[in-house]
C-alpha cells in the first residue's frame, strides 16, 4: 500500500516527457486531447482544400480545372474527411481537454486506450490519403458510398478505403468507451448525474450513439469487402442480394452518426451562452431530455434519406412522421437558448458571437431539416443542392462554428493567455459572411433545380454557382486567421485569470491558467 | 388558418416569384396536379418556418439589443417555468399535426399508379436512358447531345446545354403515363421537376411512379443519384404531345426503326462502316475508353493496341455485343443496330493505327445476337 501510495506521488511531479516521446507515449488527457484538436485542423485544412477544388470547378459552367471522374474523388474525400477527419476528432479533443476537468477527475477512466485510440487516427487518414495517389485513383462513389458504384463499379483502392474506416470505428469506439468509463466513474464527490455541466451529458449521450452504430458502419464496410473479394452478393441483385439493403444499414449508422455531429455542438452552445448572458440555462433539466429524446428519435428515421428508393406507402408515413417529430426536441433547445438570452446581461466576446450564429444559422438548417422531412415535397428537394445547403447549415455554422466557439472559450484555460479579441471578431465576421454566401444561394439553386454531386451544370445555374464559390473561398482563406490566432495566443498574450470570464460556472475555471499538467489530483468537493 | 395560408401562400407568389423569377430562386409549381400539391406543402411549410423563425429570431434579436451589459441591463434569474415549457413542447406538436395531414394525402396520391392508360419501362445505363413503350414495338436509347466542345469551352454554350438529348421521351397529353424503372449497372435517379417525380432506378428492382401531364411542352431533367464518372451528364428530355401528334410520332418511330433494320441487310463498304464507325464511337464509346482510344488509366482500359482489338474479331463482337459481367462494360446488343455495331467495331479494329484490316459486316453481328 505504501509502495502503491508513494509511485503515485512520484507520478504527481511528474512534468510532461521532453522530446517527440512526450506525445507518442503520452497518456495524459490535455496532451491527447490537443494532438486530436490539432490532427483535426489539419484535417479541416486538407478537406477545405478539396471543397474550394469543388468550388473553383463549380465558379463557372463548363469543365475548366479539373475533369469528372477526379470531380467526384473530390467530393468523396472531402466528405469523408471532414466528418470522420475533422468534425469528429475536434469533438474528441475537446471532451479529452474539458471533461475530466469539469467532472473533477484527474484524467480520463483509461489513459492508454486513449493513447492508442488517438493514435489510429493519422495511421486511417494516411491510408486513406494515399489512395488519391493509386491507380484509378480514389474513391469517387460519393461518401455515403452507395453499392453498386462502391463494389461492382468501384475503383481498386476502394479496399484501402475499406480497411482506413475500419481504423476509425476502432479508434471511435474506443474513445466513447473511455468517456463513459470516464463520466460513470470518475466523478468527483457530490457531482452528481443531474449536476453535470451540458457539455459532459451531451457527449455521454453522443458516446453510447457511437457505440451503438459504429459497427454497424464496420459491418456494412465488411459486407462490401465481401461483395467485391470473396464473391458474396450481399449488395448484388444478380446473385440474390439487394442494393437498397446497403441503404439501409448505412442509413442505420448515418442518421445517427450526424446527430453525433451535432449532441456535442449543442452541450458547447449551451455552456457558452450562459456564461455570456450571466444567467443561468433556462431549462437544464428539459435540456438533458430533449437531448436524450432526440438521440432515441436518430435510430428511428434513417428511411428519410431513402424517400425514392420505392419503399412502401407505410413505409414512408412512418419516416416522415418520426422524423418530423424531431422538431419538438429540437425546438425545445431553440428556446431554451433563446430564454437564457432573455433578460440577461449579454457581452458579445468571439465565443459569444460564435455561439450566437451557431442558434440562429443552425435553426435555419433545422428548418430546411423539416422541410425535407415532408416526404412529398422531399421528391423535389431529395439529391439537389437544397439537401447540400441543408447539411451545410447545420455542419458548418451548426458544428463546425461551435468547435470555434469552443475553442475560443477555452483557449485562455489551455494556454493560459488571452487570444487577440479584435483578430477573433475579424475572424468570426469573415467565418459568417463567408458562409453564408456560400451555402444560402445553395437553397436557391437546389429549388430550382440543380442536383448535387455533379461537376457541369446548365446555364440557369451560373449566377448562384458562381457566387457561392467566392463564399467558399472567403470562408476558406478566413480559417488561416484561426490559425494565425490561435498560435499568436499559445505563444503570448495578456495572463488569463483563473476564471477567465466574468463569473462563469463550472470546475474548469476553478483550476489555474494555463491549466496545469495534472488537475484534480485530489478531488474537489460539489455542493 | 387555412385564410392565413392561402393569404401566406398568395404573397409568395406576388412577391418572391414574381421579382426573382429568372434568378430561379424557387421551386416551379410544374404542370401537373401533383406537381401543384407538392408546390404547395412546400409553400406551407416554408411559411410556417418563416412564422416561426422570425418569432424566434425577434426575440433573441430584442435580447441582444436591450438586454446588454453595455446598456446597463441587469441579468434576471428566472429560470424553468413548466407552463412555458409544456407549451414550447405542445404548439409545434400541433403544427406538425397540422402539416402532416395534407402531406399525407399527397403521398398517397402520388403512390395510386394503378389504371394508367400508357407503360414506359424506364432503365438507366452509364451514362443514358432508354425508354421501352410495353405493347409497342417501341424502344430507344436516349442520350446527351450538348457537343463536348461546349463542355469543355471551345465553342459557346447553347440555350439547353446540359439538358439536351438525341432521342426525348415522348408522351401524350391528359393520359396516365405511368413509369417502370430499373437499372442496368448502378443506381440512378429519374427526375423531371416539372412534374414532380423522382424515383430511383434500382438494377434487379422495379420501382413504379406516374404522371398526368395537362400541357403540351418540353420538360427537362436531369439523373439525381450518383452513377458515376458522367453523372451530370445524363439528362431526361420529355416531349408532352397532343393525342394525334403522339400517334403520328409512334408510327414514324416505328418506321424509322424499320429502315435501320432493313439496313442490315445492304451491302457496307470498309470506308462506310469506318465514317459511321467514328460517328458511332464517338457518341457510345467515347465516355470511357475515349476518343483517343487510349481509356482513362487504372478506371477503363484502352483499345488502342489492345489484345481484344488486335485479337480474332469473334472475340471482339463479343465483348461489344454482350459486354463484360461484373464490370462497367455494358451489353451493347440492343442500345445499337446491327449496322452500328458493325461499323463501331470495325472502326475499333483500325483506327488510332490498330490497323489489324479485317471488317465486320452487319451479317455477322445478326448472326451473333441470334
Amino acid at each position: 500500500m505504501t509502495t502503491l501510495k508513494h509511485s503515485v506521488e512520484a507520478e504527481h511531479h511528474h512534468g510532461p516527457a521532453k522530446g517527440l516521446s512526450r506525445w507518442f507515449y503520452t497518456t495524459n488527457h490535455k496532451d491527447i486531447g490537443s494532438m486530436y484538436l490539432w490532427f483535426s485542423f489539419a484535417m479541416f485544412l486538407t478537406g477545405g482544400c478539396m471543397a474550394l477544388m469543388i468550388r473553383a470547378e463549380l465558379f463557372q459552367p463548363g469543365l475548366q480545372l479539373i475533369q469528372p471522374d477526379f470531380f467526384n474523388q473530390m467530393t468523396t474525400m472531402h466528405g469523408l474527411i471532414m466528418v470522420f477527419g475533422a468534425v469528429m476528432p475536434a469533438f474528441v479533443g475537446l471532451a479529452n481537454w474539458m471533461i475530466p476537468m469539469m467532472i473533477g477527475a484527474p484524467d480520463m477512466a483509461l489513459p492508454r486506450m486513449n493513447n492508442w485510440s488517438f493514435w489510429i487516427l493519422p495511421f486511417a487518414f494516411a491510408m486513406m490519403l494515399s489512395t488519391l495517389f493509386m491507380a484509378g485513383g480514389a474513391p469517387n462513389f460519393g461518401w455515403t458510398f452507395y453499392a453498386p458504384l462502391s463494389t461492382t463499379y468501384a475503383p481498386p483502392s476502394v479496399t484501402f478505403f475499406i480497411f482506413a474506416v475500419h481504423m476509425m470505428g476502432i479508434s471511435s469506439i474506443m474513445g466513447a468507451i473511455n468517456i463513459i468509463a470516464t463520466i460513470l466513474n470518475l466523478r468527483a464527490p457530490g457531482m452528481t448525474m443531474m449536476k453535470l455541466p451540458l457539455f459532459v451529458w451531451t457527449w455521454l449521450i453522443t458516446a453510447f450513439l457511437l457505440i451503438a452504430v459504429m459497427p454497424v458502419l464496420a459491418g456494412v464496410v465488411t459486407m462490401m469487402l465481401m461483395d467485391i473479394h470473396f464473391g458474396t452478393s450481399f449488395f448484388n441483385a444478380a446473385g440474390g442480394g439487394d442494393p437498397v439493403l446497403f441503404q439501409h444499414v448505412f442509413w442505420f449508422f448515418g442518421h445517427p452518426e450526424v446527430y453525433i455531429m451535432i449532441l456535442p455542438a449543442f452541450g458547447i452552445v449551451s455552456e457558452i451562452i450562459p456564461t455570456f448572458a450571466r444567467k443561468r440555462l433556462f431549462g437544464y433539466a428539459s435540456m438533458v431530455y430533449a437531448t436524450a429524446s432526440i438521440a432515441f428519435l436518430s435510430f428511428i428515421v434513417w428511411a428519410h434519406h431513402m424517400f425514392t428508393v420505392g419503399m412502401p406507402l407505410v413505409g414512408e408515413v412512418f419516416f416522415m412522421f418520426s422524423t418530423m417529430l424531431i422538431a419538438v426536441p429540437t425546438g425545445v433547445k431553440v428556446f431554451n437558448w433563446v430564454a437564457t438570452m432573455f433578460r440577461g446581461s449579454m457581452t458579445f466576446e468571439t465565443p459569444m458571437l460564435f455561439a450566437l450564429a451557431f442558434v440562429v444559422l443552425f435553426t435555419i438548417g433545422g428548418f430546411s431539416g423539416l422541410m425535407l422531412a415532408i416526404a412529398p415535397a422531399d421528391f423535389q428537394y431529395h439529391d439537389t443542392y437544397f439537401v447540400v445547403a441543408h447539411f451545410h447549415y447545420v455542419l458548418v455554422p451548426g458544428a463546425v462554428f461551435s468547435i470555434m466557439a469552443g475553442a475560443y472559450y477555452w483557449l485562455p484555460k489551455w494556454t493560459g493567455n488571452m487570444y487577440s479579441e479584435a483578430l477573433g471578431k475579424w475572424h468570426f465576421w469573415l467565418s459568417f459572411v463567408g458562409v453564408n454566401i456560400t451555402f444560402f444561394p445553395m437553397h436557391f439553386i437546389g429549388l430550382a433545380g440543380m442536383p448535387r454531386r455533379i461537376p457541369d451544370y446548365a446555364l440557369q445555374f451560373a449566377d448562384f454557382n458562381a457566387i457561392a464559390s467566392v463564399g467558399a473561398f472567403i470562408f476558406g482563406f478566413s480559417q488561416l486567421l484561426f490559425l494565425y490566432i490561435v498560435i499568436r495566443c499559445i505563444r503570448g498574450g495578456d495572463k488569463a485569470t483563473d476564471e477567465v470570464w466574468e463569473d462563469p460556472e463550472g470546475l474548469e475555471w476553478t483550476v489555474a491558467s494555463p491549466a496545469p499538467y495534472h488537475t484534480f489530483s485530489e478531488p474537489p468537493l460539489v455542493k | 388558418m387555412r385564410a392565413i395560408i392561402h393569404s401566406l401562400l398568395l404573397a409568395s407568389w406576388l412577391f418572391p416569384c414574381a421579382a426573382f423569377a429568372d434568378w430561379g430562386l424557387n421551386m416551379p409549381p410544374g404542370v401537373t396536379e401533383i406537381s401543384q400539391a407538392v408546390f404547395d406543402l412546400h409553400m406551407t411549410i416554408f411559411w410556417i418556418c418563416v412564422a416561426i423563425g422570425v418569432l424566434v429570431f425577434s426575440i433573441m434579436l430584442w435580447s441582444i439589443i436591450h438586454h446588454r451589459k453595455s446598456r446597463g441591463a441587469k441579468a434576471h434569474n428566472f429560470h424553468e417555468n413548466t407552463l412555458v415549457e409544456i407549451l414550447w413542447t405542445v404548439i409545434p406538436f400541433f403544427i406538425l399535426v397540422g402539416m402532416a395531414v395534407p402531406a399525407t394525402a399527397t403521398l398517397v396520391k402520388m403512390y395510386s399508379t394503378s389504371d394508367a392508360d400508357i407503360d414506359i419501362k424506364v432503365t438507366g445505363y452509364q451514362w443514358k436512358w432508354r425508354y421501352e413503350y410495353l405493347g409497342e414495338d417501341l424502344d430507344f436509347f436516349s442520350s446527351l447531345s450538348t457537343p463536348r466542345e461546349q463542355i469543355n469551352n471551345s465553342e459557346e454554350k447553347s440555350e439547353n446545354y446540359l439538358l439536351e438529348v438525341d432521342n426525348p421521351l415522348v408522351i401524350p397529353v391528359g393520359k396516365k403515363v405511368r413509369f417502370l424503372f430499373t437499372a442496368n449497372d448502378v443506381i440512378h435517379s429519374w427526375w423531371v421537376p416539372a412534374f414532380a417525380v423522382k424515383k430511383d432506378a434500382i438494377p434487379g428492382f422495379i420501382n413504379e411512379s406516374w404522371t398526368v401531364v395537362n400541357e403540351p411542352g418540353i420538360y427537362r431533367g436531369q439523373c439525381a443519384e450518383l452513377c458515376g464518372k458522367d453523372h451530370g451528364f445524363m439528362p431526361i428530355v420529355v416531349e408532352v404531345k397532343a393525342e394525334a401528334d403522339y400517334q403520328q410520332w409512334l408510327a414514324d418511330a416505328k418506321a424509322a426503326k424499320q429502315t435501320a433494320s432493313d439496313a442490315a441487310t445492304q451491302d457496307w463498304s470498309m470506308e462506310q462502316l469506318m465514317a459511321k464507325g467514328e460517328q458511332v464511337y464517338n457518341t457510345a464509346c467515347a465516355v470511357c475508353h475515349q476518343a483517343n482510344g487510349e481509356g482513362l488509366p487504372g478506371v477503363f482500359p484502352g483499345l488502342k493496341g489492345s489484345a481484344i482489338a488486335l485479337g480474332d474479331p469473334a472475340a471482339h463482337i463479343d465483348v461489344v455485343v454482350n459486354g463484360k459481367a461484373g464490370t462497367a462494360m455494358q451489353a451493347f446488343r440492343d442500345q445499337l443496330s446491327a449496322v452500328e455495331l458493325a461499323a463501331v467495331i470495325t472502326y475499333e479494329r483500325n483506327a488510332w493505327g490498330n490497323n489489324v484490316g479485317d471488317m465486320v459486316t452487319p451479317a455477322q453481328i445478326a448472326a451473333e445476337k441470334q
